[in-house]
């Protein structure tokens, strides 16, 4: 079966069935994706499948031909540089021990994608799929609206640039 | 006994292949020769044991707690770069080998010890007593809020500031000045009048002839430059872009999985199933039976989780297979009635005469209080890998206590726990559960049946139903009123008692105590849970100081300051908590608000809730937090923890509920055994106050407070008094006649 996973094609031989969280995780090493209940009520496994977030554990690999699958790996415009998302994580200093944050991050990518800027109620609804045990919510939250912000302005730099380039 | 003499544990240092390892002062034996091969690397130099620095200069500083997000990886190094006045640009984390060297002396010097301050002779044979001690006891704990008052305070500061010492006196004999004539600043030493600066490293081979104080000049904390800051945190990077490596991320060549599922009646015997039960299964290699579960390992964990889900698993019949939550409350209350009629229950605090202030009371005012038994549930379920060879075993896992689980592993594996190593691992979420060892033992026992390395991961399901729980109890209470509105008596009576000493004890001016126990045997396995007995007993000592005050027609607040006259701790707490929190001001219909103090782990923190109820929904809004640690060596970690312990305690108070039912637990994951999310989480806002009493701990005491803080705003709000825990079993639609 070919899959796509971070924009590399790769070759598995699993059972269709099979979970894509222990796909890119056994078979593709991509271990930054994390197990958490595996019934879809925790969020720890939250990917993208062209560009939305779904709980990984949930769903076979089968559902992911001809698509793109995005992982934490992933989104980084390339290896030396964070995204912005993850810069305001950083900056919020959002993770305690960390092993949501995989899953906040994508859900968080997956809401800044579709919506630059979320109310308070639109994070409550696009985050609250995923648990935090350390109880970082309010930091996350803080997170999302640093990365709004910087990721508005580097979009509006874009376009000015864009526009001197005409 | 062998006598340590000074000679004894101040030693030189050794150079060995080019790098040099400088005497360990402050511990008897030369620990930083035995520990040199497992930290150094080229060219670098081992200090002492907690630290080593390179030919460039920067400094490695060795932790030997576990990050679980608490910060500890940062904090430790804070206050050893602090005394030794290194360039904290230039300092890095190595976290401590699982070794017996790296025990927890420090920690354990400090709950046996407390904080007295040791004559300087005697301080190599009282941690070297101490080192034995907790090498008996296999101790690397990270737990008991602990890292930064026992490790930090004992450890991290003295190393620091002993390393500095020799530095400086190095200095001074190579350049032949008066060592009061020299500074030190950012890892580099100058000497003002002759214009010289130079690196630390320029002194190590100097330093390493010259042996350590054994109690060096520790900072004031008008001095402190590092500690009492925020950097930012060593550990978060690796956490953002998904490369933190926890021990359910351990790899290892020709590595294959294992699915588990043991006794659903905790003690029960497996019925063991035939080799060939997984016949015909693709993917599946083994079935592997313990004692009390069953194992399946196959090429992944998807494979090995439906292989055991289609197996027909039966456990062997015990007593306790008709046990319910009713009948072990049933048993309490049973245990303690016989205790106090025999008068053979423990008996925590008696002062003055409880029982004749309340024979002569006009008025006994009585409750009872319940709380259920709590599952941890870490984010990370539990999980190990190990590998099992002629040269002994290796484990994967992250652990609260490395060197406890090789004990238990090597006792269960029949090895010397030297021939069991423990590569320690990120932890998804500790909060007491990691400090128990029973999914690496199961680890081992399985790998030991096969020649690959076997990661064992446990499902949720598993998880929440073979844990370590936080034990159901039961609180009892009678008090009095006097004339004056102030309590003359107070009786409280509950089940067991661990840790913290503190946790039923209560900081108010009461004449007549009597707080005593009795103990009650059940199935059910305990552990420590974040804050312990604390987590309980500031639910009821709070909730229940809330009825009196109602009792007395008092405001909760006044109540309370009138009864924390002698304690201006407290009172400073309390009315922080109070002011910011605006108490008093009006608040709009089915508001409330609520007040509670505890202190646990040497912190003391005043919580106040605001919350509302909507429809019979609680919602809870902001909450604010005051808290008295002595002082914060990492001030946003700090605040983080204050957040952490909260939302943590709020899920155990809204929702947090195990229930034993035919012998087992009937929760089995987040559907049912619910957590506080994104859109149920409060408003935090954390105040500190720096006291400069002995530090206190950060990752438990916010915890205890929360509970009783919404209870007795759901109580403001409605006049619902919850006695028992959880929230979500009352019915707050039902609203009572309101007092006041």
């Amino acid at each position: 079966m070919k899959i796509s996973v971070n924009k590399v094609v790769h070759e598995v031989d699993v059972d269709p069935a099979t979970p894509i969280l222990w796909v890119v995780r056994e078979q593709l090493g991509l271990n930054g994706t994390k197990f958490g209940c595996g019934i879809g009520q925790c969020g720890a496994c939250t990917v993208q499948l062209d560009g939305n977030a779904v709980r990984s554990c949930l769903t076979p690999i089968q559902q992911a031909v001809d698509k793109e699958i995005t992982t934490i790996e992933g989104i980084a415009p390339s290896e030396s540089e964070l995204h912005l998302i993850q810069q305001a994580w950083i900056d919020e200093q959002v993770p305690q021990c960390g092993y949501c944050q995989s899953g906040q991050l994508m859900s968080a990518h997956a809401l800044l994608t579709t919506n630059p800027n979320p109310s308070d109620e639109d994070i409550d609804l696009a985050m609250s799929g995923n648990i935090c045990r350390c109880g970082m919510y309010s930091r996350v939250r803080k997170g999302i609206k640093r990365a709004a912000v910087a990721m508005n302005n580097s979009a509006t730099t874009k376009i000015m640039n864009d526009e001197e380039m005409d | 006994m062998k006598k340590w003499t000074r000679r004894a544990f101040i030693t030189t240092g050794v150079i060995t292949g080019g790098a040099l390892v400088l005497g360990v002062a402050i511990r008897p034996g030369n620990r930083a020769r035995k520990v040199k091969d497992m930290i150094a690397g080229e060219g670098e130099t081992v200090l002492n044991i907690w630290l080593k620095l390179a030919a460039d200069n920067s400094i490695t500083v060795i932790v030997p707690h576990a990050e679980m997000g608490q910060g500890t990886h940062t904090t430790l190094p804070m206050m050893l770069a602090d005394e030794m006045d290194a360039d904290w640009k230039t300092v890095k984390m190595l976290e401590a080998p699982g070794d017996k060297q790296y025990a927890n002396y420090a920690l354990a010097r400090g709950f046996i010890m407390g904080e007295k301050d040791f004559p300087s002779i005697l301080l190599g044979t009282i941690d070297g007593v101490f080192l034995t001690a907790t090498k008996q006891m296999n101790l690397q704990i990270t737990g008991g809020s602990a890292s930064v008052r026992f490790t930090g305070m004992y450890a991290m500061r003295v190393a620091g500031a002993a390393a500095r010492a020799v530095l400086l006196k190095a200095a001074a004999e190579k350049w032949e000045v008066a060592e009061e004539e020299l500074e030190v600043k950012d890892s580099y030493i100058s000497h003002k009048e002759s214009d010289r600066t130079a690196p630390f490293a320029d002194f190590v081979a100097q330093a390493a002839e010259l042996s350590q104080p054994a109690k060096p000049r520790l900072k004031n904390a008008d001095e402190f430059k590092i500690m009492g800051t925020s950097p930012p945190r060593f550990d978060i990077p690796a956490k953002v872009d998904g490369t933190a490596s926890f021990g359910i991320d351990a790899s290892l060549p020709n590595m294959k999985y294992a699915a588990i599922k043991a006794s659903p009646v905790f003690g029960a015997r497996l019925v063991p199933l035939p080799d060939d039960a997984i016949a015909e299964m693709p993917g599946v290699q083994k079935i592997v039976n313990l004692d009390n579960a069953v194992a399946v390992i196959a090429d992944g964990y998807w494979l090995a989780k439906n292989a055991l889900n289609k197996l027909d698993i039966a456990f062997e019949k015990t007593d306790n297979d008709t046990i319910g939550s009713e009948d072990i409350y049933g048993q309490y209350l049973q245990d303690m009635d016989k205790a106090l009629a025999e008068g053979n229950e423990e008996k925590d605090i008696k002062k003055g005469n409880a029982g004749d202030a309340l024979e002569t009371a006009k008025e006994v005012i009585e409750a009872e209080y319940r709380v259920p038994y709590l599952a941890h549930a870490t984010m990370e379920p539990m999980n190990c890998t190990a590998v099992v060879n002629n040269d002994g075993c290796q484990l994967w896992v992250g652990s609260q206590n490395p060197l406890g689980f090789a004990a238990s592993v090597a006792e269960a594996l029949e090895l010397d726990t030297e021939n069991v190593v423990v590569h320690n691992q990120y932890l998804g979420g500790g909060f007491g559960r990691r400090a128990m060892p029973d999914v690496a033992v199961q680890a081992a026992l399985i790998a030991r049946e096969v020649d690959y390395p076997v990661k064992l991961i446990w499902s949720r399901e598993e998880d929440t139903r073979q844990d370590h729980y936080r034990e159901a109890n039961i609180s009892r209470f009678k008090a009095a009123l006097g004339e004056n509105g102030k309590i003359t008596a107070w009786n409280n009576q509950f089940l067991f008692k661990h840790d913290p000493e503190e946790a039923p004890h209560i900081p108010y001016d009461i004449g007549n105590q009597f707080i005593h126990y009795a103990n009650s045997e059940t199935h059910v396995p305990w552990g420590w849970w974040r804050s312990v007995d604390s987590s309980m007993h500031g639910f009821f000592t709070e909730s229940f100081m809330d009825e009196m005050a109602y009792k007395a027609n008092k405001d909760p607040y006044e109540f309370r300051r009138a009864h924390l006259t002698n304690a201006p701790r407290y009172l400073k707490v309390l009315e922080m908590a109070a002011e910011k929190a605006n108490w008093g001001a009006a608040l709009p219909e089915n508001w409330g608000r609520g007040i509670a103090i505890h202190k646990s782990f040497d912190t003391i923190v005043a919580q106040v809730a605001e919350i509302e109820i909507i429809d019979g929904n609680l919602k809870v809004h902001r909450v604010v937090c005051a808290a008295d640690p002595g002082y914060a060596f990492h001030e946003d970690g700090f605040r983080a923890q204050m957040e952490s312990g909260i939302i943590y305690g709020l899920t155990a108070a809204l929702y947090g509920e195990i229930t034993i039912e035919n012998g087992a637990v009937k929760q089995s994951n987040f559907h049912d055994y619910k957590m506080v999310r994104m859109n149920e989480a409060p408003v935090i806002e954390s105040y500190i106050i720096k006291s400069d009493n002995w530090p206190g701990g950060a990752g438990e005491p916010s915890t205890p407070g929360i509970a009783p803080a919404v209870a007795n705003a759901v109580f403001n709000a409605s006049g619902i008094r919850i006695r028992e825990l959880p929230i979500k079993n009352h019915n707050l639609s039902a609203r009572s006649m309101k007092l006041g």
